[in-house]
C-alpha cells in the first residue's frame, strides 16, 4: 500500500483498469495473473480509502506582489 | 471677445442671422451641451431619402428636435428607431440656421429600461451566434473526474457555499480553486473576465464554473456582456455556466461548454458522484475476483489434463498396457490351439470311423475269416496259391485256427 500512496485517485483508477484489462487476457500465466489480481485488489481498496478519507480542499487564487498568480487555502468559516 | 464682429453695437438692432449665429455660438461653446445624453421617448420618427433620420425626443412636459445623420447612424450601434421607444440619445446641440431650429445632432442612441436590455441581449446574441460562438462543435467535453475545479464567483455569494457543499458531498477528492470576482455592477464584467483569464493562466483547473445566484435581469447583466462571452470562448479550460435560476438565460450560458440552470446544478455537473465511484470500485473488485477465478479454474483444468497425460505415459500404465496386450495374445493363442485341436480330433474321429467301417474284423465277425499262409502271413485269396500240405492260419473273430491243405 505504501508504494501506492503517491498515486492520485485518477492514477490509481487507471492502473486498476489496466490490471483488469491485463487479467482479461486469457493466456496469462498464473504467476502474472495473481500479481495483476493482487495489484488490482490493492488499488481498488486504495481508491476506496481515498474516497473515504477525502476532504474538499478550497483554495483562492491571488496575485502576489511581484505579479505572480498563486493559490492559498481559503477559510470560509 | 470670441467673435468681435458679431458683437452687436450697443442699443443697435440685430439682424436675424446675427441673432441666430450668436445663439448657435453660445450652444456650440457650451461644454455640457456638446456632449450630452438625453433620455426621452421617440416620436414622429422618419427616415428621408438621403438616409438621415429625424425625430422628436419628448417626455411628459417638453420636446426636442433631433437629427440622426446617416453617417452617424451607420457608425453607431443604434437599434432601428420606432416611435414610442425609450432611448438615451447622445450628441451635441446646435441651431439649424435656415429654420432657426434648435436641434440635437445625435451620435449614438441606446435603448433604456427593460426593453433596452432585452434588445441589447437579442442583438448580441444574434451577432455572436452568427460568429459561431455558440456552435455545438465548439463545446468541449467536460472532464469526468477533475482533480481541480475552478470557480469564478463572489466570495460573499450564497451561491459559493451552495457549490462547495455540493462538491464536498459529491466529490471531496477534488481541489477547488476560486478566482474571486464581482458578479454584479458596472465593474463585474471586467472582473469576471480577469478571473477567467487568471484561472487559465494558473492552468490547474480542468473545468471552470462561472456562477452567480438568482437576481433581477439587471443584477445578472454582467453575464450578458460581450467581454464576458469572449473570455469564456477563449478559455482553454471548459466552462460550465450556472447563472441565476432555471429560467434565466444569459449570453454566458450560450457560449459556455455546458449550461447549468443554477450554481448548484453547475457544481453537480462538474464532478462525479462519490457513491457511483464507490459502486464502480466495488464492481471492479468483483470483476477481479471473477477474472482470477477464471484463471485459477483454467490452471486447475490444465493441471488435471497434464496429470492425466502423465498417467497415460507412466511406466506402470505402459506395463499394464503391455500386460493387457500379452493377455490378449495369449488368449488368441489358446483359442487358436483349442480350435485346431478340436479340428484334429474331429478328423481323427472321422478317420477312426472310416477305418472301423473298413476293418476286416467286422467281416470276420459276420462269419467270414481270413486265411493266411502260415509261413509268410500272405493272405490266400485263390486255390492256386496253395499246395496240399501247406500250413494255413485261419483268423476268426476270437482267434486263429491252424490248418493244413488237404487237397484242392
Amino acid at each position: 500500500m505504501d508504494a501506492l500512496t503517491p498515486l492520485s485517485y485518477e492514477e490509481a483508477l487507471e492502473k486498476l483498469e489496466q490490471a483488469i484489462d491485463a487479467l482479461q487476457d486469457g493466456r496469462l500465466d498464473l504467476d502474472r495473473a495473481l500479481k495483476y489480481y493482487e495489484e488490482g485488489m490493492k488499488l481498488a481498496q486504495y481508491c476506496q480509502d481515498l474516497l473515504q478519507k477525502a476532504e474538499l480542499r478550497v483554495q483562492q487564487l491571488r496575485v502576489t506582489d511581484d505579479g505572480k498568480l498563486e493559490s492559498e487555502p481559503l477559510d470560509l468559516a | 471677445m470670441l467673435f468681435p464682429e458679431l458683437e452687436p453695437e450697443p442699443s443697435a438692432d440685430w439682424s436675424v442671422t446675427q441673432t441666430v449665429r450668436y445663439l448657435k455660438d453660445l450652444l456650440e461653446t457650451d461644454e455640457e451641451l456638446q456632449g450630452i445624453r438625453v433620455h426621452g421617448e421617440i416620436s414622429g420618427c422618419k427616415v428621408v431619402s438621403s438616409g438621415h433620420c429625424y425625430f422628436t425626443l419628448k417626455d411628459a412636459e417638453a420636446q426636442l428636435q433631433c437629427v440622426f445623420f446617416k453617417h452617424a447612424r451607420l457608425r453607431s450601434s443604434a437599434p432601428e428607431l420606432r416611435d414610442g421607444m425609450a432611448v438615451a440619445a447622445s450628441g451635441r446641440f446646435s441651431l439649424y440656421e435656415r429654420d432657426g431650429k434648435l436641434q440635437l445632432y445625435v451620435e449614438q442612441i441606446e435603448l433604456v429600461g427593460e426593453g433596452a436590455l432585452a434588445t441589447r441581449f437579442e442583438q448580441l446574441r444574434a451577432r455572436l451566434k452568427a460568429e459561431g460562438l455558440f456552435d455545438e462543435e465548439r463545446k468541449r467535453p467536460l472532464p469526468i473526474a477533475p482533480v481541480v475545479v475552478g470557480i469564478v464567483t463572489s466570495l460573499q455569494a450564497a451561491a459559493l457555499h451552495d457549490m462547495l457543499r455540493v462538491l464536498r458531498t459529491r466529490y471531496p477528492l477534488t481541489e477547488v480553486v476560486i478566482a474571486p470576482s464581482l458578479v454584479q455592477g458596472s465593474e463585474a464584467p471586467a472582473a469576471i473576465v480577469q478571473a477567467l483569464d487568471r484561472l487559465n493562466e494558473h492552468g490547474e483547473a480542468e473545468v471552470i464554473i462561472v456562477a452567480r445566484g438568482g437576481g433581477s435581469i439587471e443584477e445578472l447583466w454582467a453575464f450578458n456582456e460581450e467581454v464576458v462571452a469572449r473570455a469564456i470562448s477563449r478559455s482553454r479550460i471548459p466552462v460550465i455556466s450556472g447563472v441565476g435560476h432555471e429560467t434565466d438565460f444569459t449570453i454566458a450560458d450560450f457560449v459556455a461548454d455546458y449550461r447549468a440552470s443554477t450554481p448548484t446544478a453547475a457544481a453537480t455537473k462538474a464532478v462525479p458522484n462519490i457513491v457511483d465511484l464507490q459502486q464502480t470500485l466495488q464492481e471492479s473488485q468483483e470483476q477481479l475476483e471473477v477474472l482470477i477465478e477464471d484463471v485459477l479454474l483454467r490452471c486447475r483444468e490444465d493441471l488435471e489434463q497434464a496429470a492425466r497425460q502423465l498417467e497415460r505415459e507412466s511406466p506402470r500404465s505402459r506395463l499394464e498396457r503391455l500386460q493387457q496386450q500379452l493377455d490378449g495374445t495369449t488368449e488368441t493363442l489358446q483359442s487358436e490351439m483349442q480350435h485346431r485341436l478340436a479340428l484334429q480330433q474331429e478328423r481323427l474321429k472321422g478317420a477312426a470311423l472310416s477305418l472301423h467301417s473298413l476293418s476286416p474284423l467286422l467281416t470276420i465277425a459276420r462269419g467270414f475269416s481270413v486265411v493266411r499262409r502260415a509261413s509268410e502271413q500272405s493272405i490266400v485269396t485263390s486255390v492256386s496259391q496253395v499246395q496240399p500240405g501247406d500250413e494255413l492260419a485261419i483268423e476268426v473273430t476270437d482267434g486263429q485256427i491252424s490248418a493244413r491243405v488237404m487237397t484242392h
